[in-house]
């Protein structure tokens, strides 16, 4: 199996996989960075999220040399100790249910308050549409969001 | 589903002592009369605080950290937080001392079952003498010491006073209080002294779930572990014969087994699993034509008309009614197979060796995997250790073992340690679907009352009948049947979030709403006055008192009848699984669909525990509810589903989402479950709301379906 090098929150990590293994599978059973869930396999439910240079994709439906030589960033990396205010939002609202998307629905958020650091409730809804939650803690998803976009 | 093991509640607790290796005594109070269990492993970073064990639910450090055990699954319901939130009350320490652990399967707890809204209700008496016997052996302790009666000491938040002010932490007598004996009976708290009961306490996995920690079943990891996938037959098929030799060419796949009709690919990793199992050449044999929706529909249709189906229920003369009757009304009410879609896909990890077998992860129910698990290998239970992951949803369906059975059952034989892992394809169209199941209700009407109803269940696989006679309107008519035919089908059925109820509280609130247009009756009007009519009758499990305090609740925090021009507003009500709710759901009509813009729901469920969790299960189960009411469907055609992916499969989204506003009653009533009561009258609200604003009565769902069409 071929040999490749990622860099991922900001570590250069090498492994050996097949070349159409998809990021995800790279992520979660090479590297053990977990976080990065696996919900469909067809990036229709956001669970498997990851930034590529900081834009938002799913992992599962990108194949891994489509990305060597870029940088991900996983919920994992967002930051270092929870601190990030989607990471502090959820945690003082008491988002999730089961949390099982809730590392998508974050990696997600992070990538749309870059690029909209003041967002409308539509504009929130919008953003989020693609990520589902089956617990539907939608409602808390949305005050997080809004919550963290007033503190970053 | 039924509380079987509650009776076991009023059996005398045992005592037992046991000698620890470290000189201390372990003291496991048993609340089940069996033999004690060894207690289970802690986690590493507590390791090294010098805990002493007061019973199978909690332990106590000298430096007064409490570590107490979660006895049940965690499926997103919250009894992770809320049953240790319990113990702690009666211990009465502050909750910032606590450590939360998850235990293992363990035959000390009474019920370690994720199913029904039951954690709660069922673990309240236990969980509470928990906390309260070992409370009362830290005050004895102190008391000791201090040479004064036990009931001059004081507890609180972990420190015990006397009365000439002398004072001493819970972690400074602990040694002393673990060598005690048991008591018997300790005294409970009164609920009005309760102080961490009742408040919003988070969850107490949330800050590992946003740093993305591993702690579901598919992050699981073990030495050596190999991955495996399977191929599964269509309803009622047969394996004819598999073909491996492509599979075996994938790199990274290392075997290939079959049983049960089923092959299995174990690979290195997940996706050689995934690649080996696509690659599978499988034939299927006794492929059933009539494993299908058309002829299922055909068959639950033709119950209905079949003659001399007997009421398994029946007070009053319902016939005499007829004769009686101004009116005659009657519905049919029908609703699809539902996969359950957790957002984990099914998956468990086995490693069957000779001496044991130990299982790891997502299961709502571990005392039966390791009752299947043994029985189908021919090896004894006590081989068999099941620890639980927390669970990226359950639904209902992992209180199936199918996942975990295959995973015995693959490691047995290939002689690895292997984690069966489903993909999404796999676990929608694996089966144990909430049943297709479709109801046919008639009512008499005589001088603008409703006298006689009668309600007919045609489902796929399981009669629930014995469901339909607990809930409202039962109790309230004179005149009252039930029926049920049983379908049976190879399409595999199960428990659903809110089993029962979850249609059945559509079909009987729809109906309800339109008797009440019937006899131009305010809907809320409508219902209270029947349900004063339910009051002091028998053999009803609810309280028609209790469901009237909600139905009052939300009619004022709704606003009933006061909305502004383009919105519609839905009412229903329902007592299930033990809860009482009421919601109105305020509608508007964009592009001729109905849009959800807030749903209003009044709570009863007895003493609230951990309001910020209640809170999330009611907007949770609201919103669920609706999702699946107006998009969810799935058809089988010759016992294979037809729909497999998100792609297909419509799941309510963030767009879509109504605000939910939740209002508890205050109550002292003994505490029940939300995980489930929320999502029964949630979709029949906004088809109340949908009828008052176009006139159309939906009677099917997926309601998105009907209203399209």
């Amino acid at each position: 199996m071929p040999e490749y090098t990622l860099k991922v929150n900001n570590k250069l990590r090498t492994f050996n996989v097949e070349a159409d293994t998809p990021l995800l599978w790279v992520l979660r059973d090479e590297l053990n960075l977990v976080g990065t869930k696996y919900g469909c396999g067809i990036g229709q439910c956001g669970a498997c999220t990851v930034h590529l240079n900081g834009i938002a994709i799913r992992s599962c439906s990108f194949p891994i040399t489509d990305v060597i030589d870029q940088e991900i960033t996983t919920i994992e990396g967002l930051s270092e100790n929870a601190d990030h205010p989607l990471q502090e939002a959820w945690i003082e609202l008491d988002v999730p249910q089961c949390g099982y998307c809730q590392s998508g629905q974050i990696m997600t958020a992070a990538a749309f308050l870059k690029d909209n650091p003041a967002p409308s409730v539509v504009d929130i809804r919008n953003a989020m549409h693609g990520n589902i939650c089956r617990c539907a803690a939608y409602n808390r998803i949305e005050k997080a969001v809004a919550l963290a976009a007033t503190k970053s | 589903m039924q509380p079987k093991e509650a009776k076991q509640q009023s059996k005398r607790n045992f005592l037992k002592t046991s000698l620890l290796a470290g000189g201390g005594l372990l003291m496991g109070l048993n609340f089940l009369g069996t033999s004690c269990a060894k207690s289970a492993e802690m986690p590493k970073s507590i390791d090294d605080l010098d805990f002493q064990s007061f019973n199978a639910y909690l332990k106590i450090a000298d430096n007064n950290t409490v570590s107490i055990y979660a006895p049940n699954p965690e499926i997103g319901q919250g009894v992770k937080t809320s049953m240790p939130m319990i113990i702690a009350e009666e211990l009465d320490i502050p909750w910032e001392n606590v450590i939360v652990v998850q235990a293992g399967l363990n035959s000390e707890y009474k019920r370690q079952v994720a199913g029904g809204s039951q954690s709660i209700r069922l673990g309240w008496k236990n969980l509470r003498k928990a906390g309260a016997t070992a409370k009362l052996m830290l005050l004895t302790a102190a008391a000791n010491k201090w040479n004064i009666p036990v009931e001059e000491c004081v507890a609180k938040q972990g420190v015990i006073t006397n009365k000439k002010g002398d004072s001493i932490k819970y972690g400074d007598v602990v040694n002393e209080a673990a060598l005690l004996e048991i008591p018997k009976k300790a005294p409970l708290k009164k609920v009005e002294d309760f102080t961490l009961i009742g408040k919003g306490i988070k969850n107490v996995d949330v800050e590992k779930i946003v740093k993305g920690e591993s702690l579901f079943g598919l992050d699981y990891q073990y030495d050596g572990m190999k991955y495996a996938m399977l191929q599964r037959p269509p309803f009622g098929a047969k394996l004819a014969s598999f073909d491996a030799t492509d599979a075996k060419k994938i790199k990274g796949v290392l075997t290939v087994v079959s049983f049960d009709d089923k092959v299995a690919v174990v690979a290195e990793n997940t996706w050689a699993a995934m690649k080996g199992k696509e690659a599978l050449k499988v034939e299927w044999k006794e492929i059933k034509k009539e494993e299908s929706t058309a002829y299922h529909n055909k068959m639950m249709l033709a119950a209905f008309d079949k003659k001399g189906v007997e009421p398994m229920q029946s007070n009053g003369n319902f016939n005499v009614a007829v004769k009686n009757a101004d009116k005659v009304i009657e519905q049919l009410y029908e609703a699809p197979f539902l996969p359950h879609n957790c957002m984990e896909p099914l998956n468990f990890f086995a490693h069957v060796t000779k001496n044991k077998i130990l299982l790891v992860g997502p299961t709502q129910t571990p005392k039966n995997a390791a009752k299947m698990v043994a029985e189908n290998l021919g090896r004894k239970e006590e081989e068999v250790e099941v620890q639980m992951t927390r669970m990226g949803g359950g639904f209902g369906r992992r209180l199936n073992t199918d996942f975990a059975e295959e995973a015995a059952y693959v490691s047995n034989l290939s002689s690895y340690p292997v984690k069966v892992i489903f993909t999404r394809e796999d676990d929608m169209t694996s089966g144990v679907y909430r049943p297709s199941v479709k109801y046919k209700i008639k009512a008499t009407i005589k001088g603008g009352e409703l006298t006689g109803y009668t309600i007919h269940e045609a489902v796929i696989n399981r009669g629930m009948w014995k469901g339909i006679s607990k809930y409202f309107p039962n109790g309230a008519i004179d005149n009252y049947e039930v029926r049920s035919s049983a379908i049976e089908c190879d399409t595999t059925i199960g428990w659903w979030r809110a089993p029962v109820t979850n249609f059945l509280g559509f079909a009987q609130e729809s109906f309800l709403d339109d008797i009440a247009t019937e006899l131009k009756k305010d809907p809320i009007q409508f219902r209270l006055s029947l349900l004063e009519k339910a009051k002091g009758k028998k053999g009803i499990p609810y309280s028609p008192k209790r469901l009237q305090g909600v139905i009052k609740l939300v009619a004022e925090k709704g606003n009933w009848g006061k909305t502004e021009a383009g919105v519609y507003q839905g009412f229903a009500a329902y007592f299930s699984h033990n809860s009482y709710i009421a919601e109105i759901a305020d509608i508007i009509i964009e592009n001729n669909k109905p849009v959800v813009k807030k749903v209003t729901v009044a709570v009863d469920c007895g003493i609230l525990i951990n309001k910020s969790g209640a809170k999330n299960q009611i907007e949770g189960s609201v919103i669920d509810g609706i999702g699946h009411a107006l998009y969810g469907n799935l058809e089988v055609k010759d016992g294979v589903a037809q729909v497999n992916n998100f792609d297909q499969y419509q799941l309510i989204r963030m767009k879509d989402t109504p605000i939910v506003s939740t209002h508890f009653i205050e109550s002292t009533e003994n505490p029940s479950g939300l995980g489930e009561p929320g999502l029964p009258p949630a979709s029949v609200a906004v088809a109340n709301a949908y009828k008052k604003a176009t006139g159309k009565r939906i009677t099917k769902q997926p309601m998105i379906k009907e209203i399209i069409t």
